[in-house]
């Protein structure tokens, strides 16, 4: 069953740059996909489509059902109700714990107090931080605070996780440490697209991998098919 | 359930919002409490004025004196003409007349010169006084128009009343009043725009937050409650000095002065239920103030 589905997307900026070019894609439910490319290839604006900060100049993005190029800009909480997003810089609030951090996201739907601790905990729990709950982030590595932001992303249950270059800021080994949380969230039925330059990490991965260049797809592998070109 | 939780954090973020921009929320509190101050004594004057603009009004008073051999018929039928004309005070109160026989006895009674003098007139014909009619009107604007109309009804000698006094006194009246309106709106309007700025800046320091928010899925209603409440606290909590002092100041006010103020002329107006109406209506302008700047900002600033 197709989960995201792209169709003849086409995205120019108010500078004239276009930053994807007719792009056609589908992504199934739970698919791990990596959208890869250099720099400026239009990997971020591709993503940014998807949660609806950025709008397609043209074409057809759906997401769960939704259309997103359609959507009003005051009904955009539809569609990020439906996902999660990560960033390279996390973006945790520092003055909140680290459960209050991912709390955060739940309260603002009014859920009640018993309902945000179970569910919390147990994001917490998958991403190994139980322990660091009542910690502020900057009592914390780089690596946790990604998997806070991981957990913050996904308490909600989405269906599909967005992740813009979430091991951009960090070493090779806390990387990996990231990648293997996020292969379990994958597994747990999460539909996973994330956007990287390491291409170590992909080849390791052996996951599905969309390659970008100049707003185009210059070539698609199925899981297991991508090769790191230094291998 | 859902939505009661969602007030509540609402107004539990827009606490720490208040407290975490201290100083600009206290400057916002300090100016409407300053204006809200100046609304209250405002609002003081304007009753009190009014009253004694009224009591005034009341006692403006136009005597129609009427011919010397003018028949008690007559009299009768020229007290139904005024009655008849328009902005008469209509019942007793409107219309009264004062005849030559009992001013005469008034006068006798007031010196023993006029007694000795006026014991001869005991006859009507031998009177040469004039009976009068004491006219009250409606509407002391047009009074005016009254004292014209009157004047050419027939067996009415001269018309005199106090018009020019009262007009003054309404007139310096009504400049006292608008001008404390000017000044009062545009406290008001000054204070809303600070509290735009207060909120705006409110909304800069939390942008981090708003974006995450919107990142998790808030809707803009989610987002802009918390806004909106602070600006109706910054409200309440500014409207609470003028309410203690119009509430305290103006009971021990009244009291002092036992009600009135340069003798008997200025009847204060009783602080109850006076009181508890402008406190209640300086809570209400904090409250729209507050909200109606931090809707302003929200709208302006918060770009969802």
């Amino acid at each position: 069953m197709e989960l995201i589905k792209m169709k003849n997307v086409h995205k120019v900026y108010k500078n004239g740059v276009t930053a994807i070019h007719n792009l056609d894609l589908s992504i199934k439910k739970g698919e791990f996909v990596f959208i890869i490319g250099a720099t400026g290839c239009g990997k971020s604006t591709l993503i940014k489509m998807l949660y609806r900060e950025e709008r397609p100049t043209s074409g057809q993005i759906l997401v769960g059902g939704l259309d997103v190029a359609k959507i009003r800009n005051r009904k955009i909480y539809k569609i990020r109700r439906k996902l999660g997003v990560v960033f390279q810089d996390f973006k945790l609030l520092p003055k909140l714990t680290v459960y209050e951090n991912v709390a955060f996201a739940l309260e603002i739907f009014g859920l009640p107090k018993s309902e945000i601790y179970n569910k919390v905990v147990k994001v917490l729990e998958l991403v190994g931080l139980k322990n660091k709950a009542k910690q502020y982030p900057t009592q914390l590595s780089g690596g946790e605070q990604q998997r806070v932001a991981i957990a913050r992303a996904i308490v909600n249950g989405p269906k599909i996780l967005i992740c813009d270059e979430p091991t951009g800021n960090l070493d090779e080994k806390t990387s990996m440490e990231i990648m293997t949380v996020l292969e379990a969230i994958n597994k747990l039925g999460t539909t996973i697209i994330m956007v990287t330059h390491d291409t170590e990490i992909v080849d390791k991965m052996k996951k599905r991998v969309i390659e970008l260049d100049s707003g185009r797809i210059l070539k698609e592998y199925e899981e297991g098919e991508y090769v790191h070109e230094s291998n | 359930m859902k939505v009661i939780r969602i007030l509540f954090r609402s107004i539990r973020d827009s606490f720490k919002s208040i407290i975490r921009n201290f100083s600009l929320s206290l400057a916002s509190i300090s100016c409407i409490t300053i204006t809200l101050v100046v609304v209250a004594i405002s609002m003081t004057l304007s009753v009190n004025v009014n009253n004694l603009m009224k009591k005034v009004e009341d006692d403006v008073t136009i005597v129609a004196f009427l011919e010397v051999d003018v028949t008690p018929e007559r009299i009768t039928e020229i007290g139904e003409e005024i009655r008849e004309l328009p902005n008469i005070l209509p019942g007793d109160e409107g219309i009264m007349l004062d005849d030559k026989e009992s001013i005469r006895q008034e006068m006798m009674k007031s010196s023993t010169t006029y007694e000795d003098i006026m014991k001869k007139w005991d006859n009507r014909e031998d009177n040469p006084l004039k009976d009068a009619y004491h006219v009250k009107v409606v509407d002391i604007d047009t009074m005016d128009e009254t004292v014209a109309a009157i004047s050419k009804i027939e067996g009415v000698h001269s018309v005199k009343n106090n018009d020019e006094m009262v007009d003054s006194l309404v007139g310096v009246f009504d400049a006292i009043t608008k001008g404390t309106y000017i000044v009062v709106i545009a406290l008001i309007i000054v204070t809303a725009f600070l509290i735009v700025n207060t909120i705006k800046i409110t909304i800069f320091s939390r942008k981090r937050e708003i974006d995450i928010m919107r990142l998790v899925g808030a809707s803009n209603t989610n987002i802009k409650i918390p806004f909106l409440f602070e600006g109706l606290f910054l409200g309440v909590f500014g409207s609470i000095i003028p309410i203690i002092i119009i509430t305290y100041g103006y009971s021990t006010l009244y009291h002092h002065f036992d009600g009135k103020l340069f003798g008997n002329i200025f009847t204060l107006t009783k602080p109850e239920p006076f009181i508890y109406s402008v406190a209640g209506l300086l809570l209400l302008i904090g409250v729209l103030v507050g909200m109606f700047g931090s809707w302003r900002a929200v709208r302006k600033h918060l770009k969802i």
